[in-house]
């Protein structure tokens, strides 16, 4: 692809910055910031992978997982900051989440151990887990609030903490996993996912492209659920105070 | 013998004092009304004595023991609370009279569930009824019915007929005696003054945060 026309191509932002002017949305500034990262990240993220496919070494591939994962850790714990201790439960829970999967699909020989197959895939993975965590965070919060009376009536029954929020970790599960599942039934029908446009349009037939689909369609449904599960589980307790007590 | 007292027990909540230095011995086998204008902290009170909550300020001590070396979870199975506001849970009455079951890890007994039911005027079939369709009096009893199935050393009522009619607002002070006479210990909130008259062996009211014997 040529630069000048992907410089032509930046005219789709100013889209969306006169729509946000024109409709009051307030939201210029974000995306101006938002695009700028994103172009100022890509480059550099660009370079950093050319050179790292470069050096062959397992180890650092694996440091470098270890630094994504750190890195989504603290994006979602900014979104779960009323609940404490977020960051390490969440690097558990996407470490989890993303190491089953990659070991899953090494084991089943879909992709090899090699820094240019494993780093893109595993940022797909850790990127998903971030943002279903950041899911389950949120639902956790507003249901312990919205439904702070089933807790307490349940804690007043005698019931553990477990039993008492039960419905509350299942709902903020379900609510992690749902893009995910959604997503997967709309597969192909109403957009093609980035991954496969990309492989498309790089020349890949798409008879191809679709077998790398699949196999990202099965990795999301397993590393959002795991690290979902992981992250309620993990948390919900930080509801309560050391006396079993909801703290409001 | 005291089954429970307060000492010097304050309760505050975003910088207001709900309330201040209560002083209450409750001794076993009391049948204690509590009566005081809303909002003048009789379902804290209670809430405190089923360890919902915890004092800001002084202890209770429950059987020789301060509340807070006591596990929560056994303590609430102990002293028993059923609230003002009946919340029912999941989907039918089933789930809900199945609860205190499952989280003792004892058997479902249909045949407790069954009287219970029965002695508060309630039919079988409501079991299964979705709780969307109860009227607010069910609701009540329903609520009441769940919190008796396991019979509590001290039964915490916070205005628990306040929906129900006369005939069953009977029925449920029968059947609150009768666990009194059996030795559980009784405080029950109520607003109603003919039922704080009918019932009780001793009285106490709530105002200004503070906690007064209403002498017979
Ligand atoms: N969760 C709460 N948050 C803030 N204030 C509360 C809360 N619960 C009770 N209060 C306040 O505490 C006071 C006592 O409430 P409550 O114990 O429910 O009174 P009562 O049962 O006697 O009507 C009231 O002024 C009420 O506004
Ligand atoms: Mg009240």
């Amino acid at each position: 692809m040529k630069i000048t026309s992907l410089m032509l191509a930046s005219s789709l932002v100013m889209v969306s910055i006169i729509f946000s002017y024109s409709q009051k949305l307030k939201l210029e500034k974000d995306i101006i910031v938002g695009v700028l990262r994103a172009i100022i990240q890509l480059i550099v993220v660009g370079y950093i992978l050319n050179w790292i496919f470069g050096i062959k070494s397992p180890i650092f591939t694996t440091m470098l997982i270890l630094v994504m994962l750190f890195n989504a850790s603290l994006n979602s714990a900014k979104r779960g900051r009323n609940i404490e201790g977020t960051l390490w439960i969440s690097y558990v829970a996407i470490g989890a989440g993303t190491f089953i999967t990659i070991l899953i699909l090494v084991l089943a020989g879909t992709i090899s151990y090699s820094a240019y197959q494993i780093i893109p895939v595993s940022g797909m993975v850790i990127s998903n887990a971030m943002v279903a965590i950041g899911l389950c965070y949120r639902q956790l919060t507003s249901d312990f609030k919205n439904k702070y009376m089933e807790v307490e009536t349940k804690l007043a029954l005698g019931a553990d903490i477990l039993p008492s929020s039960i419905e509350i970790i299942r709902d903020s599960i379900r609510t992690g996993m749902q893009p995910t599942i959604d997503s997967m039934k709309t597969l192909g029908v109403v957009a093609l996912p980035g991954m496969m446009t990309g492989l498309i349009l790089a020349g890949t037939s798409p008879v191809e492209a679709i077998k790398y689909q699949i196999m990202v369609t099965f990795m999301l449904l397993s590393c959002t659920s795991i690290a979902s599960f992981l992250a309620c589980y993990l948390s919900y307790s930080r509801f309560f105070n050391n006396r079993k007590q909801l703290i409001k | 013998m005291n089954i429970l007292y307060l000492e010097k027990v304050s309760y505050q909540r975003e910088n207001k004092t709900i309330l201040k230095n209560v002083n209450l011995t409750v001794n076993e086998s009391d049948f204690i009304i509590v009566t005081g204008p809303s909002g003048s902290g009789k379902s804290t009170l209670l809430k405190l004595l089923n360890n919902l909550i915890s004092p800001t300020k002084g202890r209770i001590v429950y059987r020789g023991k301060s509340m807070e070396e006591y596990n929560p979870v056994e303590l609430r199975q102990n002293i028993s609370l059923c609230f003002q506001t009946p919340y029912l849970f999941g989907r039918t009455v089933f789930e809900n009279m199945v609860f205190p079951f499952n989280i003792r890890r004892k058997n479902i007994d249909k045949s407790m569930i069954h009287s219970l039911l029965k002695n508060l005027d309630l039919k079988e079939e409501i079991l299964h009824k979705d709780i969307k369709n109860l009227s607010g009096g069910e609701k009540q009893r329903v609520s009441l019915a769940r919190t008796l199935l396991f019979k509590p050393d001290i039964l915490l009522l916070d205005e628990i007929t306040s929906a129900l009619d006369e005939e069953n607002t009977l029925k449920v002070e029968n059947i609150i005696t009768k666990l009194n006479n059996e030795g559980v210990t009784i405080i029950w909130v109520t607003h109603n003054k003919e039922q704080a008259e009918r019932l009780g062996t001793r009285r106490i009211h709530i105002a200004g945060g503070t906690v007064s014997e209403v002498k017979a």
